[in-house]
Order: C-alpha cells, then structure tokens, then sequence
C-alpha cells in the first residue's frame, strides 16, 4: 500500500510541556484519516508539522513521497492547508481569493479566471462572488476555503477542525463536499473533536490524548473494542419497570426513564425471544432501541475519564 | 525560489495588501485625511504661538510628514499583526511561495499609503503658505530622502507588527513613533527645549531627517548645522534601521510559531 503521509517517533515540546509524544502515523493514499482528540491533545500541533510550518524536535516523516525536512518545498507543491478557521481573506471578495490563489499557484493567466468562475460554480458561490468574505456565513467560508484549495487538486489535503462553529446543515454540506473530494481522489487529514464527524468521514481514526495515539482503528473497529450491543427496553409503568430491572442482567436501569439495559449480541433472534419473554411474564416493553457503543463511548473510555458505555452513551446525547 | 516566481508571487501580494488599505477605513483615513487635518491644526492653531523665525509653515512641512509616517507605521504594523493572527497566512507558508513575498506585499502597501500621505501634506503645506526655496536637485533630494526614510519605518513597523502578535499590542507599541517626533526640531527648534530635552532632541534620528528636507526646501536647517552632515546622518540612521528591521522582520515571519494544539 502506498502512503500519504508516512511519519514516525514525531516528537514536540514547547516550553518544556510534551504536545507530541512519539507519534507514529501512516495515511494511506486515497483515504481519510481523522486525528480526534479533545483541546489540547497535539492535533493541530502535529497538523501543523506535517505542513512544514513547525519543525519537529525528533522524529521523521514523508509527505506525497517528500521528506519534510530535506525538501519542505516539495511537501508544499503537494498540499493544501485549511486553517481552524477558514484561511481566507476576509477583506477580499470571494473571486478576488481564488484569483490571488490560482496566481500564487502559477496558473496561466488566461487561464486564473476561468479556473475561478469555475470553482465558485463547484462549491455554490457564484451569487457570492463579489461580496467581501467578511460577509459570508461561516459553511460559506469553508466552502471557499475547500474551494481554494482545489485550485490545483493537492496530494494531501488538511483539514483542521474543519466544522468547528457550522451549524448542522452547514455541517452536512461540508462533509458532502469533502466526500466529493476524496471520490476524485484527494488523500484527506482530518482534525477533529467531534465524534460524529470522524465517524462519518474517516477510513481510520487515530485517537490522541496528551500528545500520544492512545488508540487507532476504523470506526466499527474502535467501536467493537469496547464489547456489545446493548438492547435498552423502557416500560409503560412503574410496576413493569421494577419487575423487570429486578429480574433482568441488566448493565445499567434508569427509574426515571423506567429503562433497563442488558447486554445482547444484537441479533434479531435474541432481541426478539428477549421480548417475547417479558410478554409472557406479563411485563411488556413500551418501547426497544438498540444501541452499538459510539466513538464518544471509545473516547471517552480512552481518555482519562472511565465511564461505562451506556453514561457514555447518555452524555453524547 | 525562482527569481520570475518570487517576482509574481509578490506582485499578487501587494496587489492583496493594497486592496486591504483601500477597504480598512482606518488605513484610508490615516493616508488622506489625518495630514490634512493636521497642517490645518498646526498652521492656523498652534502655528500663531510659534516663533520659529519665519511664517510657521515654512518651518513645519518636514515635522507634518513625519508624523504623518509615524501615524502611517501604526496602520502598517496593525495590518501585519491582523494577518499574522489570519489563517491566511499559514496558508501561504505552507504553499511553494517565498515568505519574503508576504512581507514585501504589506512593505509596497505601506510605502504607497504613506507616499500618498507625504504627497498630501506638501500640497497641504503649499495651500496654507509653505514657500520652498530649492531647486529641482534638492527636491529630487528631498524625495530620495522621505522614500528612504518610510522604507525604514515601514520595515520597523512591520517587525514591530510581528513582534507584538496581536493588532492592539502592535497599535500600542507603535505610539511611540508619533510621540517621538514631537521631542525632535519637527515642530519647534531645539534650543527652546529644557537640557535634557534638547540632548535627547539633539542626538535622535528624527532630528537629521527632518533637518535633511528642510535644509534641501528652504537652504539652510533650523540648528546651523550643514545640510550635506545632516544628511549623511539621516541616510545612515534609515540605512541602519532599514537593514535590521528587514532581517528582523524577515527572521520573525520564518519563526513565528502559534502554540495552539
């Protein structure tokens, strides 16, 4: 397989205080690879690194093939940078962004505006085009931000925290569009510190606490590390609820909710002969939902707080 | 870096800086408005208290452009702090550009505002009275000598800029560029000044520089000295300014490291 970024032992301090401890991470190409963690943990540290901005103090690594300390240059021609927030001018219009960036890329004159015009018709900018960036809404900024950095499709792209302060459907639309990009080939880094977002955008997920990989895997993978479904049953009333949670191995029972827990394989048979029992013992459920742990629950378990799955669960809500 | 790649990569980024002075209604009030104002102020407010020998115009053209080039250094070192906290930026260093590109966009911008500021206060000056007394020579002189000296101080302005890493901390730091000026023979001649005041007048950069113009406008400077030593000062003073504020500021651009995580 060959990789995008290939980078091993990356150390870096600042002050005396360890951000990176040892890193060691491979993007393979033509995947997404999401560095979740929460405030603090080295993300954009070692983001930063990887885009020659920072030197390391120890360790090695390659980009598109290029060895970040003996040819940043190379690096540079093969990435493309979006900031925590969005790297764009604000004071210019949006076609005044693409433009300067489509000249600092060398394009051919003739060539700028049509590759401007073009990109602002790709990311849903058109309208937009004349208005200073200042006045965009934050989905549009990022939609910019992507779009500047297609101006030469890139090797490697970063996104750092790419949908820190997007409202919802902003969100969405980010992720569509970072889905394209990956499908015409871009190899993707991603930042974050929301589950959801790696869940639904990355291919592997490394997850980094106090500047070392505390764990990685795909998703499912980092989910199934931390065991089984669970079936949660809730009760119409009180006298059920107690009947049940009382009789029932269960992993977690709420009285306010009236909802018992217990562990399942998540299989239709067991979910169903589990069902049929309580029937029989008189004690129907109202209501059954199944719940596969979620990366809150890996990551909250991995990082310095232990809560159980099912709290785990309940504090993603 | 090829020599044509670095020379276009520039030319896009002072076309950028450009554009942001001409859309920061502050920058635009600094350039065109405030030297205006000023020679308004110091002519017909305080100029009549003045007893400089001579109409107070003719004396105060020279102090009126460099404090307005003080005032333009706040505006170009606020605008390269404002970009250095811009993700903009780390974009830019992260793409196959030379950095010097970046910083010579905000030096061009810099430049042009506070042409545009000197320009404005000689048409000013000429408005309410100030009579030159030179010849083509001692303007193109002149003219040597201002570009010089706003290279120099747009060079300071911009390591001043990101030094401070924030625009307020920039804006602060460059007041002294418009307090210096004053304790100088800009506005009034030094032997009015107590010892101190008048030592300190006497041996700081200002001085040379606004003693160069006056002496090439009117033919002669208002402390006796000679034109030709004041200038020699004068040229070593930005020349010495103008190297170690540009390796300064070129070092600091490299360097300068944000520590979020």
């Amino acid at each position: 397989m060959s990789y995008t970024v290939n980078a091993t032992g990356v150390c870096k301090s600042f002050g005396g205080q360890r951000v990176l401890d040892q890193v060691d991470l491979a993007v393979p190409a033509g995947s997404v690879l999401a560095l979740l963690g929460p405030n603090g943990a080295g993300k954009t540290t070692m983001v930063r690194i990887l885009a020659t901005l920072l030197r390391p103090d120890a360790g090695t690594a390659t980009v598109a093939g290029h060895d970040l300390l003996a040819d940043p240059v190379a690096v540079r021609q093969s990435i493309s940078l979006t900031g925590q927030y969005a790297a764009v001018d604000d004071m210019l219009t949006g076609q005044e962004n693409l433009e300067m960036m489509a000249q600092l890329r060398h394009l051919p004159r003739r060539d700028v505006r049509a590759r401007a015009s073009q990109l602002l018709a790709d990311f849903d900018l058109l309208d937009a085009r004349d208005r200073r960036v200042a006045t965009y809404s934050g989905g549009m900024k990022r939609r910019l931000d992507l779009a500047i950095s297609m101006v030469e499709q890139p090797d490697l792209l970063f996104l750092d925290e790419p949908s820190t302060g997007l409202d919802p459907r902003s969100r969405e639309q980010l992720w569509d569009t970072v889905r394209r990009l990956v499908d015409a080939g871009v190899t993707v880094l991603l930042t974050t510190q929301y589950l959801e977002e790696a869940d639904r955008l990355a291919d592997t997920v490394c997850l980094l606490d106090h500047g070392r990989i505390a764990a990685r895997g795909t998703p499912d993978e980092l989910k199934a590390s931390l065991g089984t479904d669970v079936i949660r049953l809730r009760f119409a009333d009180d006298a059920s609820y107690q009947r049940v949670a009382g009789a029932l191995a269960s992993t977690h029972t709420d009285a306010r909710l009236r909802t018992v827990e217990v562990a399942s394989d998540g299989s239709a048979a067991e979910v169903l002969s589990l069902l049929r029992s309580l029937e029989a013992a008189g004690t129907p459920a109202l209501q059954v939902s199944i719940l596969r742990p979620s990366l809150d629950a890996v990551f909250l378990s991995l990082t310095s707080m232990d809560l159980p799955a099912a709290d785990a669960e309940e504090m993603a809500r | 870096m090829s020599l044509p790649a670095t020379i276009s990569d520039s030319r896009v980024m002072v076309t950028r800086c450009v554009r942001r002075s001409r859309r920061d209604p502050e920058a635009f009030f600094t350039a065109l408005l405030l030297p205006i104002v000023l020679m308004l102020l110091f002519v017909y407010v305080f100029g009549g208290a003045m007893s400089t020998g001579g109409s107070y115009a003719n004396y105060v053209v020279p102090g009126l452009i460099v404090l307005c080039a003080g005032f333009g250094a706040g505006t170009t070192a606020v605008a390269v702090a404002t970009d250095m906290g811009n993700g903009i930026v780390d974009r830019f260093r992260s793409m196959p550009i030379s950095g010097s590109s970046v910083l010579a966009g905000h030096i061009a911008a810099s430049l042009l505002r506070n042409l545009i500021a000197t320009a404005l206060v000689i048409g000013a000056g000429i408005a309410v009275g100030w009579r030159p007394d030179a010849r083509a020579a001692s303007w193109a002189g002149a003219a040597g000598m201002i570009v010089l000296f706003i290279l120099a101080l747009s060079w300071l302005a911009a390591a001043v800029g990101l030094l401070t890493r924030s625009p307020e901390a920039a804006n602060a730091a460059t007041f002294v560029f418009m307090f210096i000026p004053y304790v100088s023979t800009a506005f009034v001649p030094a032997h009015t000044m107590p010892a101190v005041l008048r030592a300190f007048a006497a041996h700081q950069p200002f001085t040379p520089i606004v003693e160069t113009m006056r002496g090439l406008w009117m033919g002669h400077t208002s402390t006796g000295a000679s034109v030709g030593s004041q200038a020699l000062l004068a040229v070593a003073y930005c020349v010495g300014i103008l190297v170690v504020s540009a390796a300064a500021a070129s070092w600091l651009f490299r360097h300068r490291v944000s520590q979020s995580g």
